[in-house]
């Protein structure tokens, strides 16, 4: 009764008195926060508790987020993987025109064009975050929260048709990741031609040149069908490069996710050793206390 | 050890460099030269980005003689509804008309308006209902339908179809504003034509 009577008045004193040479030996050694008052005598393994705690919720956490990636994946793959066929006959019709020359340009997400005038049109946070330090002057729309809802077509030709109303352009640059597996994906540049510019190649030959053999059904003119046609055209490529970006983008999510548990566990692993060595060092020096100071009393 | 020195010393070096290393850049695709020549004057140490066509498989060119079959590809949004599925004959919905469209058949651009879409297949008749898009016959009889809309003709309810028409026509007639009035023109045409391909 009376010791432990002492023994806290002690602690309460610590403060006051001067450190024991002990602990002062040990603080030399042991950084600053695992000094233990005096009459504890057991190392703490509370720092330890803690971050193994936080480190095991952080993994709970990636888990969740990996499986909530995995399951939108699945559902976004097939929608993609559908609609691939959707912008394939405008290629076989229109051809693939990359390196059409154009004044005007309105890109998605993406730039290589010098000394013309370029105009951005952005979806989504990523790319406004890169491009915004820049180009700011030059981006014209931003639309974000895009994938709130599952994607469709409507939704899709409405974003289309906003760009369109808002957007002078000569030729649009779809700019997208193409998506290939969970951990792969291929920057795609889609190519749309305003109507204009496809009279003007369709006249100049080359690679539109063969439009010209094309009868033209429906319509009064032919400028209006190919108006139609090019609005059209965009609406179904921005419709699959949404789709295979978002699946691109629900693939680096679930990879990181899984990445980032893995490293969790590991490092749960290695603290989990150390926090049973210390316990165990702890153990063994409270039995050695024991086992000197009795056989110290017997001799 | 040094025994066989000579041996490596006289090995010819090119046959170090035979394995590329998996750094190394690839040969450009083909396709589009002139992009990827411009893309290496401005970023060199990066690939250039893929273009549809690189995705695409290559269509053949206009045979000399008229093949026997037609080459269907009919996409929608969702799905690939025939894909370069060879078929005898297709009836499209084209705006100026029904169109047949056989092997050999001239190139044309077409615009469709809502109506029915007929894949002849021998004996086989696919009919579907589309609601709009675009036909492209190429000159290699291949054809290429893209709509936004389409369902085979035998899931469509007549009765639904019935009060559909009903409701629009009501509306047409109470419309008020322009928009209101193209509206329900839209509905009211879409409604006949599947009254019409329901009937007919």
């Amino acid at each position: 009764m009376a010791m432990a009577a002492l023994r806290r008045e002690g602690r309460r004193f610590t403060p006051l008195i001067s450190p024991n040479p002990i602990a002062a030996v040990r603080s030399s050694i042991m950084p600053a926060e695992e000094q233990v008052p005096l009459g504890v005598r057991s190392i703490s393994t509370q720092i330890v508790r803690n971050r193994m705690k936080s480190v095991k919720s952080i993994q709970k956490i990636t888990k969740a987020m990996k499986m909530v990636a995995a399951s939108k994946l699945r559902a976004i793959q097939s929608k993609a993987e559908n609609s691939r066929g959707l912008w394939q006959p405008f290629t076989a019709l229109l051809g693939d025109t990359p390196s059409v020359e154009v004044k005007k340009d309105a890109l998605h997400k993406l730039t290589a064009g010098p000394d013309k005038e370029t105009k951005y049109v952005i979806l989504g946070e990523k790319a406004k975050a890169q491009l915004i330090r820049d180009s700011k002057k030059d981006i014209v729309l931003n639309i974000t929260e895009l994938q709130k809802n599952p994607l469709n077509y409507s939704q899709v030709s409405v974003i289309a048709d906003d760009i369109l109303k808002n957007v002078e352009f000569d030729a649009l640059r779809v700019v997208f990741n193409k998506f290939q597996s969970v951990v792969a994906y291929l920057p795609t540049v889609s190519t749309v031609l305003s109507p204009e510019v496809v009279e003007k190649e369709c006249e100049a030959g080359g690679k539109l040149g063969d439009l010209d053999s094309y009868e033209v059904e429906g319509g009064e003119t032919k400028s209006e069908i190919l108006q139609n046609l090019a609005e059209f055209q965009f609406s179904c490529v921005m419709f699959n490069a949404v789709l295979e970006n978002a699946c691109s983008e629900q693939g680096a999510r679930m990879s990181a996710m899984d990445s980032s548990s893995r490293n969790a566990g590991e490092m749960l692993d290695r603290l989990t050793l150390s926090y049973n060595r210390t316990r165990q060092a702890s153990i063994t020096t409270e039995l050695i206390e024991i086992i000197s100071g009795a056989s110290a009393l017997e001799g | 050890m040094l025994r066989r020195a000579t041996a490596l010393l006289a090995r010819p070096v090119s046959s170090l460099r035979a394995r590329p290393f998996s750094t190394d850049v690839a040969e450009t695709p083909a396709g589009n030269p002139a992009f990827y020549e411009a893309w290496k004057k401005v970023v060199p140490h990066i690939e250039p980005p893929k273009t549809p066509l690189s995705f695409m498989k290559p269509r053949p060119p206009t045979p000399a003689s008229i093949p026997t079959k037609l080459t269907v590809n009919f996409v929608l949004p969702y799905a690939s509804e025939l894909s370069a599925k060879e078929v005898d004959m297709v009836i499209i919905p084209a705006s100026t008309g029904q169109m047949g469209v056989l092997p050999g058949h001239v190139a044309t651009i077409a615009e469709l308006k809502p109506g029915i879409l007929s894949v002849h297949e021998g004996n086989d008749v696919t009919k579907y209902f589309v609601s709009s898009g675009f036909a492209f016959i190429h000159a290699n009889s291949f054809a290429d339908i893209i709509a936004v809309e389409a369902v085979p003709i035998d899931r469509i309810d007549a009765n639904l179809v019935q009060k559909g028409l009903a409701e629009f026509t009501q509306k047409l007639n109470s419309a008020s504003t322009d928009l209101e009035k193209a509206e329900a023109q839209i509905g009211v045409d879409l409604h006949s034509a599947l009254n019409g391909a329901l009937t007919g």
